[in-house]
C-alpha cells in the first residue's frame, strides 16, 4: 500500500463516521439526505484511490460515473419525497412523521 | 503530497462543517465545496472525466436541487431556532472525539501495511475509459438510462408542485 492510498482510506473512514453520526443524530429530513451524500463521497474517494493504486483508473472512472448518476437521481427523487412530506405535515422533522405508527 | 494532504483535510473539515452548520443554505454551499474539493483530488489523480462529472453534477445540480427544496420550507422563529441550535450542539458534542478515535485506530491498523513512501503509484491507465464504459459496462449504461428517466420524472413532479404552490 502506498502512503497516498492509506491517506485516502483514513479520509474515507472519517467521512463515513461523519456521515453515519449525522444520519443517527439529526432529525431533519434534508440533513439526512446530506448525510447520505457525504457517505457517497467517501465511497467515491476510496474507488478513485483504489483505481490509482492498482493502475486501473479507467475502470474506476467508469464506476465513478455510474455512482454519480445514481447518487444524483437518488437525491432528486428523495428531495421530491421530502417535499411531499413537507406538504402533508408542514414539517421535515422525523419525530413528527408518525402517521403510520401502530 | 502536501497538496493532497491539504485537500484531504479540507474535504473532512468541510464535511464536518456541512453536518454541524445550522443554516441549511450554508450547508448546501458547504456540500458544493466538498464536491469541488473531491473533483480537484480526482483531477490530480488523472481521473479527468469523473472530475468533470463530479464538479458539474454534484457541485452544480445537487446544490440547485437542495436550494430549491430549502427555499420551499418555512423560516422558523428566533426562539425556536436558538432552542434547536442548543439541541444540535448537544447532539454533535461527541463527533470530534469519535473522529480522533477513528483516526488513531486507522493509523494503527494501516501503518504496518505501508510498503512504499512514494506518494504516487506508477501511473498506468489500463485502457481508455470510453472503451471500458461503452464496451464493458453496457448493462450499467442501461441501468443508468432507466435511473435518469426516473429522476427526470421526479424533477418534473417536484417542479410541478412548486408551480402549484
Amino acid at each position: 500500500m502506498t502512503l497516498l492510498f492509506i491517506l485516502f482510506i483514513i479520509s474515507a473512514a472519517l467521512l463515513i463516521v461523519v456521515g453515519i453520526y449525522s444520519l443517527v443524530a439529526t432529525r431533519n429530513l434534508m440533513r439526512i439526505l446530506l448525510s447520505i451524500e457525504i457517505l457517497t463521497k467517501a465511497v467515491s474517494l476510496v474507488i478513485i484511490g483504489a483505481g490509482y493504486e492498482t493502475g486501473k483508473m479507467a475502470a474506476a472512472q467508469s464506476y465513478m460515473i455510474t455512482i454519480i448518476v445514481i447518487e444524483v437521481m437518488l437525491l432528486v427523487v428523495a428531495t421530491g419525497i421530502v417535499f411531499g412530506v413537507y406538504k402533508n405535515t408542514a414539517s421535515i422533522d422525523t419525530t413528527k412523521i408518525n402517521d403510520l405508527k401502530g | 503530497m502536501p497538496v493532497m494532504i491539504l485537500l484531504l483535510s479540507g474535504l473532512v473539515i468541510s464535511a464536518m462543517a456541512c453536518v454541524m452548520i445550522r443554516d441549511l443554505l450554508k450547508v448546501a454551499i458547504t456540500l458544493a465545496a466538498v464536491s469541488a474539493i473531491l473533483s480537484v483530488i480526482m483531477f490530480l489523480l488523472g481521473a479527468h472525466l469523473a472530475a468533470v462529472f463530479e464538479l458539474s453534477v454534484c457541485s452544480g445540480l445537487i446544490t440547485v436541487v437542495f436550494i430549491s427544496a430549502i427555499s420551499m420550507t418555512r423560516v422558523i422563529s428566533k426562539e425556536e431556532s436558538a432552542e434547536k441550535d442548543r439541541a444540535r450542539r448537544k447532539r454533535f458534542i461527541l463527533l470530534p472525539v469519535i473522529l480522533i478515535a477513528v483516526l488513531t485506530g486507522a493509523l494503527f491498523i494501516l501503518w504496518p501495511h505501508l510498503n512504499s513512501l512514494i506518494p504516487y503509484a506508477e501511473a498506468a491507465n489500463a485502457g481508455n475509459e470510453m472503451t471500458i464504459i461503452w464496451a464493458g459496462h453496457k448493462a450499467d449504461l442501461l441501468g443508468q438510462i432507466i435511473i435518469i428517466l426516473a429522476g427526470v420524472f421526479g424533477v418534473l413532479i417536484f417542479f410541478k408542485e412548486i408551480e402549484k404552490k
